[in-house]
């Protein structure tokens, strides 16, 4: 498996976003706390910075204003001339992109982790571009192992010849945490703490390895996109039924062909008629109603993620 | 002979209304449904009518759009003039008004059943107006012994200064039905089913009643309010403490003097002052953030109905 190049030299731009969605509130309220009482985020090596990504709509407590910042880091969005019409996000995002970009240049800030909540039962999930980013790979084995006891499934959300729309693609690497299920625009304090612990081992890695830590080879076991699933609709678009209760909080359980999947209003069921065994996420996400997505169908996957070498010290950068 | 039970007029005109608050989709849908196809909710002798009652609001998938719908049916409100300036939902009462009331008139409507969901663990909730109304504590206590053993609460919001004037207050017997916990925006299909048997059995005792059925006396257990209490904030508004985790997802449950309500951001816990036990709802609802309402305590009782039957017989 080809792989991405890793970092040669320590991580010294590191930047934690909240509020890229206004009413995800477990990031909007580490953020803000933190741009507050920043102590937090420092290392011995790096102090990370707290950004609030979408001010607008979090003060409003919604996703967005004009569209979804998070899937307007494309270059068309950051390169476009800018116009009067542009919405708030189109603007915004070329502000974080100089900010913490520009993108896919040597002074983007290293490693962005975005924080994200959803309605789904995802548990505490890591989300990463693709398997060939083994330096995201070796950090969300280490915040698997730093968490026994809690699952923290890896979802590979990047589709093959897709082009990167994330907050975390300008920065040079970057995750994100996706947690839950909690509603839009409330905090609950179990998954604000979760989420508070798990940005510290995020840090913590990053110091481990920009004091010269190597970390050995291991198998690692994440899901990939295969395909988006919309609800059943009526003709003039409205939903037809919802998700069946035995699909229902589901996420990351496997799903055989001839399970149901939805359930009609007139209390039909509509069954899953792949010929594979697939692992539902982002099962009935709030959000995702409006981009025709009732559940992401992901395959599971188990790959092989060589060592990450220690830094040396008299690394220099790339030519 | 004197009757023993209170008699009253049969019912005739029945509305159900969601989408009062656009982002609760319960009702969104259930009502979306019935338009389509309403022989689920259909019963001899009774009109039964769906209703969207902020539409605007369920296309945008938003609470409100200028203001809460759900508090705007004061007679102050009801009385303004006509005018493009007034806030939509106002404008939209004074609408809701003239369909199904006019409030306080003979001409209104007899119940309106509202749907709500919440995102507080509120399970199954019939909301009560008014304590001495016997017809819908006879209700309630049908609609309860229906669902048991699911259990089924009843929130009574008589108080002089917290009670809200609602969408459903234009009808003679006006009944919130709330369902959760459920986000905002999300579909649940567990959630849908336990509200849809509600509705079902609300039908059902009312056509006994229209039928002439004598419901005897009765008593229910209800759950008043007594005070809503804010999160607590700093100086500028911003909320510094958070609903602790030994309170949430625990609506009806008892809270004692010294139990944690809150958390600070730097790990310090806030205990319920007074000297009462409380039972608390609404814990951590989405939408009570801007009402400045982390939870509300209520204090539990019991009402007592008389028999009632229907006159006509």
């Amino acid at each position: 498996m080809c792989s991405l190049p890793v970092p040669r030299e320590p991580l010294r731009h590191v930047a934690v976003t909240g509020g890229t969605h206004g009413n995800e509130m477990s990031g909007v309220c580490l953020a803000q706390h933190w741009l507050r009482a920043p102590g937090e985020l420092q290392r011995p090596s790096f102090s990370a910075k707290p950004v609030l990504a979408n001010p607008e709509a979090t003060a409003v407590c919604r996703r967005y204003m004009g569209r979804d910042l998070n899937r307007t880091f494309t270059s068309s969005f950051l390169t476009a001339r800018a116009t009067p019409d542009d919405p708030y996000e189109v603007t915004r995002a070329r502000e974080l992109n100089q900010l913490l970009g520009p993108k896919a240049s040597g002074r983007a800030f290293d490693f962005i982790l975005d924080l994200h909540n959803t309605t789904a039962n995802m548990g505490t999930c890591l989300i990463a571009d693709s398997a060939h980013n083994m330096f995201a790979m070796h950090l969300c084995r280490h915040l698997q192992l730093q968490t026994p006891e809690l699952p923290c499934p890896v979802f590979l959300y990047q589709l093959p010849g897709e082009e990167s729309y994330t907050i975390d693609s300008v920065a040079k690497n970057g995750i994100a945490l996706e947690l839950g299920p909690q509603p839009q625009g409330v905090l609950r304090a179990d998954l604000f703490s979760r989420m508070r612990s798990l940005v510290g081992a995020v840090l913590d890695f990053i110091e481990l390895f920009n004091q010269g830590t190597d970390f050995p080879a291991f198998e690692m076991e994440a899901y990939s996109t295969v395909r988006r699933v919309d609800f059943p609709r009526t003709e003039d678009g409205d939903l037809a039924g919802t998700i069946h209760p035995q699909l229902q909080d589901r996420d990351f359980e496997p799903l055989q062909p001839g399970a149901p999947i939805f359930q009609m209003f007139d209390g039909k069921d509509v069954q899953y008629e792949g010929k594979d065994t697939v692992y539902p996420i982002f099962i009935n996400e709030a959000a995702y109603y409006e981009k025709g997505i009732a559940f992401i169908q992901t395959e599971k996957l188990t790959f092989s993620v060589p060592a990450l070498p220690a830094l040396t010290p008299t690394s220099t950068p790339a030519p | 002979m004197a009757s023993c039970h209170a008699a009253e007029k049969p019912i005739k005109k029945v509305a159900i209304f969601g989408g009062t608050h656009g982002n609760e989709l319960t009702g969104v849908f259930l009502v979306k449904h019935w338009l389509e196809d309403g022989a689920e909710i259909q019963r001899a002798g009774l009109e039964v009518k769906p209703f969207i009652t902020n539409p605007r609001a369920v296309k945008k998938c938003s609470r409100y759009i200028d203001c809460d719908l759900n508090r705007a049916f004061g007679l102050e409100n009801l009385g303004k003039n006509r005018s493009e300036d007034l806030p939509y939902e106002v404008r939209r009462a004074q609408e809701i008004n003239n369909l199904f009331g006019p409030k306080d008139s003979d001409d209104s409507y007899d119940i309106i059943f509202d749907l709500h969901n919440t995102t507080s663990n509120m399970g199954c909730t019939l909301i009560l107006e008014d304590s001495k109304n016997d017809f819908l504590i006879q209700m309630f206590h049908y609609i309860k012994s229906s669902l048991a053993p699911l259990p089924c609460y009843v929130y009574l919001i008589e108080h002089p200064s917290l009670k809200y004037a609602t969408t459903r207050s234009v009808a003679k017997y006006p009944v919130g039905i709330e369902v959760g916990p459920q986000p905002q925006g999300v579909l649940r299909a567990d959630i849908l089913d336990q509200m849809r048997k509600m509705i079902k059995h609300a039908l059902d005792f009312i056509q006994h009643f229209n039928e002439g059925k004598e419901f005897p006396s009765c008593a229910i257990e209800v759950y008043k309010i007594v005070e809503r209490v804010n999160y607590p904030r700093d100086e500028s508004g911003e909320i510094v403490a958070f609903i602790h985790p030994n309170l949430q997802d625990q609506d009806w449950k008892p809270l004692h003097p010294g139990a944690p309500v809150f958390l600070t951001l730097d790990g310090k816990t806030v205990s319920l002052d007074g000297d009462c036990t409380v039972y608390p709802v609404f814990v951590n609802e989405a939408a009570y953030y801007e009402k400045n309402e982390a939870f509300a305590k209520t204090t539990k009782l019991t009402l007592k109905a008389k028999s009632i039957r229907s006159s006509v017989h």
